[in-house]
């Protein structure tokens, strides 16, 4: 044999993992080891240059990272953890990914696959645990399945309408040797990503558009993940109807365009909810009519024409019945839309209502979050004045609770992928992690984490992550001395009895101090815009706790069991 | 008003894929009356039958939840009505009480039922038929002391000439030739 024959490569199985992810187009990955996983970070050591694993705290630290990273980058993300507790650690952040379709490959360690099934040291049936939370999971215990297993999985996470993969690997599948060769997957036949487009549909919709005095847009997440934000927004401009986002739709379009009506649903604001019910077409693009969008489903456009242009087949007639389901890709579906509206219709009086609606809401709501005349610094007022600062051009990543919704509400957007939220799942502790994932994903851009004194302290271990990393991300930790949001539930719904929702904290700029962390506390109305400006011109990581009115309401809101244009603006009781 | 529906679900075989099932119907309380899997008329191909009782606005949504799971081909859902369907039962009983009257024999005979195996000891009747019919049977033979009984999940099949499924698999294959193993 020549020296120039070429050698077939037997690798192990944990080289060809790494190699695979590499093939993929992974760059960063979170992770934290562990018994069932060392052979995989043991080898890591041979990929510094292509592979980056940052260690963070925690593995749901990593899960969130994973996330961010994703949300922010449009790229799947990546987090590895070892079997039993460190599998299960990610739970939180796969069910999270599951509920807001974020393209996650999530690599578990498993035992040697021999002790399947013996209750071995740090077992824990992983494909069983994760299966109701994921798109798909594999269980690989021999080296040769590690490549396709793989692609699959980055296949799957990314196609279609996204979600969270796990694959679960045996030890002695990651020691053992294999022939390595890579192929990308893109063709399974028992799955279909995305239908095609049906002419027959979109014509029906079209009829239904055209026809419509009254018509209302309502979009999700689908236009970002779709990366159809200019789809859409040609749609818009040529349609002139006005339109409304969901939470995890914000910042698909800029907020300023002249006919963005605001968010739809429990905060959203009030134009778009009444509207919903008086709309005569309501044309739902990439979403999936959430309770927390609709309200009483029995109330909700009853009135209406429903347009639903939707990837998922199962979300079509799940929640709203559709008059003119349009299944595909939005991308696909919405130019060809576009084309076949009329251009130009004359909407000006309904489109002048809304103004009547948000007039009211700003008299009632607004006007006091954004500029409270005294008292208290107030949520809303900090997001106004980064709103000043910040131009629109941050990521801003947010934690769960009253400073989520007051922040999904005021922040501005020009960019897309500028708002990452956990939705669907409501993840306190979200927010810290996933601002790291969205930094190392995005450092060209400000990324700045909005968590409120509760959540902040369901991750703050990541703290540790980010200072050693000196990853320049923004903190606020907007401190109401609450778990502000359940507390505002126990105000309304629950006779003002405050159970176990008043918490202490730790004197949060000392704590960054502890990890060598600059930080800043903020008591004063009159110091808040010198020091956001301080935080936003900062090149290092920055952390401003600012203390804000410990009993601030988010309204307008619609409770649990109301219709959408059943709304309460805060001041009927007094 | 519940109704009872038969589910056809047409996949690959994959280990996990019977769990990810059986989720989707435990998540929404919905109980499964029975299972079976088999290998369909297509080669590689599996097939579940399942029966349940459900609202009719909610098994469209139940079945596209089946459907969207990445190793499921496709899956249908039927009424009782649009399908033939069996199970099949198995009774053991004494062989002495057999034989003490022609009362068991009779009853045998008028069910269409059969003997499987006889020892001293016990006999085995089978009874293919829906459940309705084994399950008459059972309470026949009751009296006379039945020491075991079993009776199968639902098989079930369309009236339609070939499987649900061949003529989409056809068109899949078309528009994706699947690489050659060499
Ligand atoms: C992991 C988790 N546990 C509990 C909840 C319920 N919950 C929703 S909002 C909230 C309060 C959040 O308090 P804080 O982080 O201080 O934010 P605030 O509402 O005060 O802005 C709680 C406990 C949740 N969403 N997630
Ligand atoms: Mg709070």
């Amino acid at each position: 044999m020549g020296a120039q024959t070429k050698k077939i490569e037997h690798i192990t199985g944990s080289d060809a993992l790494l190699q695979s992810l590499i093939a993929e187009g992974a760059s960063t990955i979170f992770g934290y080891p562990g018994g069932a996983i060392m052979p995989v970070y043991d080898k890591l050591l041979d990929y510094k240059g292509k592979l980056k694993h940052i260690l963070t705290r925690h593995e749901q630290g990593a899960v969130h990272a994973a996330q961010g990273f994703a949300r922010a980058t449009g790229q799947v993300g990546v987090c590895i953890a070892t079997s039993g507790p460190g599998a299960t650690n990610l739970i939180t952040g796969i069910a999270d990914a599951y509920m807001d379709s974020t393209p996650l490959v999530c690599i578990t360690g498993q035992v040697f696959s021999p002790l399947l099934g013996t209750d071995a040291f740090q077992e824990t049936d992983v494909v069983g645990i994760t299966s109701p939370v994921t798109k798909y999971n594999y269980q690989v215990t021999k080296a040769d399945e590690i490549p396709a297993a793989i692609a699959r999985a980055f296949y799957i996470a990314r196609s279609g309408r996204p979600g969270p993969v796990v694959i679960d690997i045996t030890k002695d599948a990651m020691i053992a040797t294999l022939e390595y060769n890579y192929e990308p997957c893109n063709y399974i036949r028992s799955y279909v990503p995305e239908h095609k487009i049906k002419r027959d549909q979109i014509d029906k919709a079209a009829l239904l558009i055209n026809s419509a005095q009254k018509p209302l847009i309502v979009f999700g997440q689908g236009i970002i993940l779709g990366n159809a934000e200019q789809e859409f927004l040609e749609f818009v401009n040529k349609s002139g109807i006005p339109v409304a986002s969901t939470l995890l739709g914000l910042s698909a379009i800029p907020n300023n365009h002249p006919q963005y009506m605001g968010m739809v649903g429990m905060h959203g604001n009030a134009a778009p909810n009444i509207k919903t019910n008086e709309c005569d077409v309501l044309i739902g693009i990439g979403m999936r009519f959430d309770d927390r969008v609709t309200g009483v489903v029995s109330k909700y456009a009853a009135q209406a024409k429903i347009v639903h242009l939707e990837i998922d087949k199962a979300e079509i007639n799940k929640i709203i019945k559709s008059d003119a389901p349009v299944l595909g890709n939005v991308k696909e579906s919405l130019p060809i839309l576009t084309e076949l509206i009329e251009e130009g219709k004359d909407y000006k009086a309904w489109i002048d209502s809304f103004q009547t609606c948000y007039d009211e809401e700003h008299k009632r709501v607004i006007k006091e979050d954004l500029q409270p005349a005294k008292g208290k610094i107030g949520m809303g007022e900090v997001i106004n004045v980064l709103n000043s600062i910040t131009k629109g051009d941050a990521i801003v990543v947010t934690d769960v609770g009253q400073h989520q919704m007051i922040s999904s509400r005021y922040t501005d957007f020009k960019k897309t992928r500028s708002m990452v939220t956990s939705g669907g799942l409501g993840t306190m502790g979200f927010s810290l992690p996933a601002a790291m994932g969205a930094k190392f994903g995005r450092p060209d851009r400000q990324v700045i984490s909005i968590s409120g004194d509760g959540g902040f302290q369901m991750n703050l271990q990541e703290l540790g992550t980010i200072a050693f990393n000196k990853l320049p991300v923004k903190i606020i930790i907007l401190n109401n001395n609450y778990l502000g949001m359940v507390r505002q539930w126990q105000e309304l719904f629950f006779d003002e009895r405050y159970s176990n929702t008043p918490i202490s904290s730790p004197d949060f700029v000392a704590l960054a101090a502890a990890y060598k962390i600059d930080g800043e506390l903020v008591t004063e109305r009159e110091t808040l815009k010198d020091a956001l400006q301080r935080m936003w011109d900062s090149e290092n990581t920055y952390l401003l706790e600012i203390k804000v009115a410990p009993k601030g309401n988010v309204f307008p809101m619609v409770p649990s069991g109301a219709a959408v244009d059943e709304i309460l603006y805060g001041d009927e009781r007094k | 008003m519940k109704q009872e529906y038969t589910i056809t679900i047409f996949s690959e075989n994959s280990i996990g894929l019977l769990n990810r099932i059986t989720i989707i119907f435990t998540r929404r309380k919905i109980n499964i009356e029975s299972l079976t899997v088999s290998e369909s008329a297509i080669q590689g191909v599996f097939k579940f039958i399942i029966v349940v009782d459900c609202e009719p606005d909610r098994i469209a949504n139940l079945v596209k939840q089946i459907e969207k799971q990445i190793e499921v081909i496709r899956a249908f859902y039927l009424t009782s009505d649009e399908i033939l369907h069996q199970e099949i039962a198995m009774y053991k009983i004494e062989t002495k009480a057999l034989l003490e009257t022609s009362m068991i024999e009779g009853i045998i005979r008028r069910y269409n039922a059969r003997i499987l195996e006889m020892t001293h000891d016990y006999t085995i009747i089978e009874k293919t038929g829906h459940k309705a019919e084994t399950q008459e049977l059972f309470n026949q033979l009751k009296p006379h002391g039945v020491l075991q009984f079993v009776r199968s999940g639902r098989v079930a099949i369309t009236r339609l000439r070939k499987e649900l499924l061949s003529d989409y698999l056809e068109m899949l294959e078309g528009e994706h030739r699947l690489p050659v193993i060499a």
